[in-house]
C-alpha cells in the first residue's frame, strides 16, 4: 500500500512538467493552427538555460528564480522564433509551418551542443528539498511533493488566464474561428506572437522544473515530443483540463509501468492512446474538428496532366545518366545514390498520401521500417530466401497499413495524423522493448541480399530499376480513376460521395497502397545496409518524410522526389561537418521562406513570371 | 402519372426540436416541384433525409416504390437520384470536363482502377453532359477559377452525369445574379421536359419559384401547411401569414403595380 501510493505521487509529481509543455503545445496550436514540432527543444531550452543560471544564482530565491527566468527567456526566445521564421509563412499551405518548427529543432540542437556541449548535465538539487520525506514509510523525495504542490498552481493560473481574462476570451475566440477575431479588429499577428511565446515560455518553465529530476541533455527534445503529442491527444487538442487529466494518466501509468511491467512501459502509453481514441475520437475533453471551419488556406491545386514528350525525354536522360553512374563513379558514389533513390521512393510513397490524398500521416516510417524489419526478421528467424523475404517486405509494410489505416481513418485533420504516429510510436517502441525477438536497440545485422546482387554494381541497379519503377508507379496511379477518386475526396467529400465514391475505401487503400510503397523501399534499404536499427521507425524518420514532401511542394506531383533527393544529397554532403544540423536547420527554415509553395512550386511560378512556361489562367 | 418519389410522415427531431414534422408528399415523373418556406422552416433538413444525409426519426422515404429509408447518400445515388448542393461542392483542382468524368467514373464502377489514364475516359459523354448546360466552352478550364455560375452549371452537369430519374437540388440559385437565375432555372426546365427527369428544388426566390414551378410545397415551423398548383399558393391565406411583411412577392407584377 505505501509503495503504491509512492509511486501514485512520483507519477503526479511527474506530470507537471509534462502538462506545462502539453499545455503550450495545445495552446498553440488551438489559436495559430500549428503543429510545433520544435515544441520538445523549447523544454531542453528551458531545462539548460535553467541549469545555467542556477549556477549563476544563489540560494533558495537564485534557484526559484532561475526557473521563473528560465520560463521568460524561453518565451522570449519563442517570440523571435515566430517573429522571424513563422510570420512569414502563415501564408503558406496548411501545415507548412511544422517544416519550419522542424529547421528550429535542428537549429536548437547544434546550438545546445555549440553552448553546453555533449555531456548531459545533472541538474542542481532544489535548496531546503534536498532529502526525503517517508510517507507510509516509503521515501519521497521532497521536490516531489514540491512539484505536487506547484503545479495545480499554474494550471490555476493558466485556467485563469484562459478563463478569466481578456487576453483569454481573445485566445479562446481565435481558437473557435481566427477570421472572424481578425475582422473584430484585434492584431492577429501579436496575439499570435503572444501566444507561441506563452506557449514556449510554459515549455521553458516545465524544462526547468524538471532539472533537478531529470537533468538536461541533448536527446531531451525528441524524448518528450512523443509523450507531449501523446498527452494533447489523449486530453483533447486544446483543452486545459484535458491535458492536465491526460499528463497525470500517462506519468501514473509509466511509473507503475516501470515497477510491474518493464519489458512495455512505452508500448503502454501507445495503447492507451490508441484505446482512448477509439473510445473517444477527439480525446477525453476535446471536441470534433469541423472540416474547412478554419479555412483552406493557399490556392487549390491545378489540374495534373500526364507527362508530355518534353518532361519524359528528361525523366529518360535523368534515368539513363543515373544509369550509367557506375561507369564514371567511385563504389562510394553507388551507394550513396542508392540511398537516394530509396529514399526518393519513400518520399513519394508519402506525398501520394499528403499530397493526392490531403491525409497527413505523422508515421509513414512505420511503413519504411516495417518494410525493412519484416525482411529482417524473416531472414533472422525462419532463414527465409532473400528474395521471399524481399518481397514479403512491401506486403507486410502493406497489411499492416491497412489495418492501421482503418483505425486511423475513423477521424481526421490534425487527430489523424497524431494517430497515425502513436501507431508508428508503437511499432517502434515494440522492436525497442522486444529485445529477444527483434535485437531491440542493437537491431539486426548480416541481413545481406543473395549472392547474385551483393555486388555493390548490381545491388544499385536492382535499387534503380525498383526506386524508379515505384516512383513512376506511384505516378501513373495519381492519374487513373483511382488517384482521381482520391483528389475527388480530397477536394469535396461531399460531392465524392454524392456521386457514389466510397471516400473511406478511397482512403484507406490509398492509405495501404502509400505503406506498401514504403515498404518496398524499406526492403531496399534493409539489403542495401545489412542491417536495421529501431530508429528506421522513429518519429524523426517519419518526419524526414514529411519535411521534404512539404519543401519539395505539396501540392505539385514531382515535389516528393525533387525534394527528397534534394535534401538527402544535402545531407549527405553537410553531415561531414561536425554542426550539420546547424546549417541544414537554416537551409529548411530559408527554403521554407523563400519558397512557400515548395521548391517545385516555386520554380514552377518563376518560370512562368519570366515566360518560360506558359501561365495558368486567370493565376493573378 | 406515376409516383417518382414519396414521403410517409417524415419527422426529425434534434433532442427536443422537431425540425421537420409528419410531411407526406407525392413527386411524379415530369414535375418540377417547388418546396419554399421561410428561414429554419425545415427544407435543408427535409432534403438531407431524402438524400441519406440524415437519418429520419420517423416516418419512411420511398423512390420508386422502393423504401429507401435511412439508406446512405452513394445508395441513393446509385438508384438514380442527382443532387446538387446549396453551397456548390466540386473538385477544385481538377479541369471542368474532369469532374464531370469523375461522376460518370463512379457511375460504371471504374473507381478503383489504377492502370487506365482517367482523363481519357468517357470524355465524349462528359462533353455531351457539358453542352448541356452551356459549359462545353470552358471544359479545360481549371475549376477553382470558375464563376460561381458557372460553377453551378457545373454541378447540375455532374448530377445528371448518371441520367437520374430525380433531381434534388437544394437553393440551386442562392447567390447568383438575376439573370444567371433565370437562365438556369430556364435549363432545369427545359431538361424535366426533355428527359422526363423529376426535380425537387427549395428556393427563397419567389419569382423563380412562381416562374418556373409546376407545384408548390409550404413548409413552415417544420410542417407542410400548403401544397397546390402556383395559383392556389399565391392565393392561400396561411401561406401569406407565414410571409407576412413579404405581401407584394405574391402578387404577379400588374397587381402590384395597380396597388
Amino acid at each position: 500500500m505505501g509503495l503504491f501510493i509512492a509511486q501514485l505521487l512520483t507519477g503526479l509529481a511527474n506530470a507537471g512538467a509534462l502538462f506545462m509543455v502539453a499545455s503550450g503545445l495545445s495552446l498553440i496550436f488551438g489559436v495559430t493552427r500549428i503543429v510545433n514540432f520544435a515544441h520538445g527543444s523549447f523544454y531542453m531550452l528551458g531545462a539548460y538555460i535553467g541549469y545555467t543560471l542556477m549556477q549563476v544564482l544563489p540560494g533558495a530565491v537564485g534557484f526559484w528564480g532561475a526557473i521563473l527566468l528560465a520560463g521568460i527567456a524561453v518565451g522570449l526566445i519563442g517570440m523571435l522564433v515566430e517573429i522571424l521564421v513563422l510570420r512569414p509563412v502563415y501564408r503558406a499551405p496548411e501545415l507548412f509551418q511544422l517544416v519550419a518548427t522542424f529547421g528550429v529543432i535542428l537549429v536548437v540542437q547544434d546550438l545546445a551542443l555549440m553552448i553546453w556541449g555533449p555531456d548531459d548535465l545533472l541538474g542542481p538539487r532544489a535548496p531546503g528539498l534536498k532529502g526525503v520525506v517517508r510517507i507510509m514509510g516509503e521515501p519521497i523525495p521532497k521536490y516531489d511533493i514540491a512539484l505536487l504542490v506547484i503545479t495545480p498552481f499554474v494550471a490555476l493560473g493558466l485556467w485563469y488566464l484562459i478563463t478569466k481574462t481578456r487576453v483569454g476570451i481573445l485566445v479562446r475566440a481565435a481558437t473557435q474561428d481566427r477570421e472572424m477575431v481578425g475582422a473584430l479588429g484585434v492584431n492577429q499577428a501579436w496575439l499570435f506572437t503572444g501566444v507561441f511565446a506563452l506557449g514556449c515560455g510554459l515549455a521553458g518553465l516545465g524544462g526547468a522544473l524538471q532539472l533537478p529530476k531529470g537533468g538536461a541533455d541533448l536527446l531531451m527534445d525528441f524524448n518528450i515530443l512523443t509523450a507531449v503529442f501523446v498527452v494533447v491527444v489523449i486530453g483533447g487538442m486544446g483543452s486545459l483540463p484535458g491535458a492536465y487529466l491526460a499528463a497525470v494518466i500517462i506519468s501514473v501509468l509509466n511509473v507503475f509501468g516501470v515497477t510491474y511491467l518493464p519489458q512495455s512501459t512505452l508500448v503502454l502509453m501507445f495503447v492507451v492512446m490508441v484505446l482512448v481514441l477509439m473510445i473517444r475520437p477527439y480525446g477525453l475533453f476535446g471536441r470534433e474538428e469541423v472540416a474547412g471551419e478554419h479555412g483552406q488556406v493557399g490556392e487549390p491545386e491545378r489540374p495534373i496532366k500526364p507527362a508530355g514528350l518534353q518532361v519524359r525525354l528528361l525523366v529518360g536522360a535523368g534515368v539513363a545518366a543515373l544509369a550509367s553512374l557506375p561507369l564514371i563513379g567511385s563504389n562510394f558514389t553507388q551507394v550513396l545514390a542508392t540511398d537516394i533513390l530509396i529514399f526518393c521512393l519513400f518520399a513519394a510513397s508519402l506525398h501520394f498520401l499528403l499530397g493526392l490524398g490531403g491525409l497527413v500521416s505523422f508515421g509513414h516510417a512505420a511503413y519504411f521500417g516495417g518494410g525493412a524489419y519484416v525482411s529482417a526478421l524473416l531472414m533472422m528467424h525462419v532463414n527465409t530466401p532473400m528474395e521471399l523475404a524481399f518481397m514479403l517486405a512491401p506486403i507486410g509494410a502493406g497489411m499492416a497499413a491497412l489495418i492501421i489505416g482503418w483505425v486511423c481513418l475513423r477521424l481526421t485533420g490534425v487527430y489523424f495524423a497524431m494517430l497515425t504516429l502513436a501507431f508508428a510510436q508503437l511499432l517502434w517502441s515494440l522492436v525497442f522493448q522486444w529485445g529477444e525477438f527483434t535485437g531491440g536497440d542493437d537491431g539486426i545485422l548480416g541481413i545481406w541480399p543473395a549472392d547474385w546482387l551483393s555486388g555493390t554494381t548490381t545491388y544499385y541497379y536492382f535499387a534503380l530499376v525498383l526506386s524508379v519503377g515505384g516512383i513512376l508507379f506511384l505516378r501513373h496511379v495519381a492519374h487513373s480513376p483511382f488517384g482521381y477518386a482520391l483528389r475527388a475526396a480530397r477536394d469535396s467529400e461531399r460531392q465524392a460521395e454524392a456521386t457514389g465514391i466510397n471516400t473511406r475505401r478511397v482512403r484507406m487503400l490509398a492509405f495501404a497502397f502509400a505503406g506498401m510503397m514504403a515498404g518496398l523501399a524499406g526492403g531496399l534499404f534493409v539489403f542495401s545496409k545489412g542491417s536495421v536499427f529501431p530508429n528506421e521507425l522513429e518519429i524523426a524518420r517519419s518526419f524526414d518524410a514529411l519535411i521534404v514532401v512539404f519543401l519539395g511542394g505539396v501540392k505539385t506531383l514531382s515535389g516528393g522526389i525533387v525534394g527528397g533527393a534534394f535534401f538527402k544529397g544535402v545531407e549527405d554532403v553537410l553531415t561531414r561537418y561536425e554542426y550539420w544540423r546547424l546549417a541544414m536547420g537554416l537551409l529548411i527554415i530559408f527554403v521554407v521562406i523563400v519558397a512557400p509553395d515548395g521548391i517545385v512550386g516555386t520554380l514552377r511560378k518563376a518560370a512562368e513570371r519570366f515566360g518560360l512556361s506558359r501561365k495558368a489562367e486567370d493565376e493573378a | 402519372m406515376s409516383v417518382v418519389l414519396e414521403t410517409r410522415g417524415l419527422t426529425k427531431s434534434f433532442g427536443g426540436i422537431v425540425a421537420v414534422n409528419d410531411v407526406s408528399f407525392q413527386l411524379h415523373k415530369g414535375e418540377l416541384l417547388a418546396l419554399i418556406g421561410p428561414n429554419g422552416a425545415g427544407k435543408s433538413t427535409c432534403f438531407n433525409m431524402l438524400m441519406g444525409q440524415l437519418k429520419p426519426t420517423r416516418g419512411s422515404v420511398f423512390l420508386m416504390g422502393d423504401d429507401i429509408t435511412g439508406k446512405s447518400p452513394r445508395e441513393i445515388w446509385r438508384r438514380g437520384v442527382g443532387r446538387t448542393f446549396q453551397i456548390t461542392a466540386t473538385y477544385a483542382s481538377m479541369t471542368v470536363i474532369e469532374n464531370v468524368q469523375m461522376a460518370l467514373i463512379s457511375h460504371n464502377r471504374q473507381v478503383f482502377k489504377a492502370l487506365p489514364f482517367a482523363h481519357r475516359m468517357h470524355r465524349d459523354r462528359a462533353m455531351d453532359l457539358l453542352a448541356m448546360v452551356g459549359m462545353e466552352g470552358q471544359a479545360e478550364r481549371h475549376c477553382a477559377v470558375l464563376a460561381y455560375g458557372d460553377l453551378k452549371r457545373l454541378e447540375l452537369a455532374i448530377a445528371l452525369a448518371h441520367e437520374p430519374t430525380l433531381l434534388l437540388m437544394d437553393e440551386p440559385t442562392a447567390g447568383m445574379a438575376p439573370r444567371e437565375r433565370i437562365a438556369l432555372m430556364q435549363l432545369t426546365a427545359d431538361i424535366v421536359r426533355d428527359r422526363g427527369v423529376s426535380v425537387l428544388f427549395t428556393e427563397h426566390d419567389m419569382d423563380v419559384v412562381f416562374a418556373h414551378a409546376h407545384r408548390i410545397m409550404v413548409l413552415n415551423r417544420g410542417e407542410l401547411i400548403a401544397d397546390g398548383s402556383v395559383e392556389q399558393i399565391r392565393n392561400d391565406p396561411r401561406v401569406q401569414e407565414v410571409y407576412l411583411g413579404g405581401g407584394t412577392v405574391f402578387k404577379s407584377e400588374d397587381e402590384a403595380e395597380d396597388a
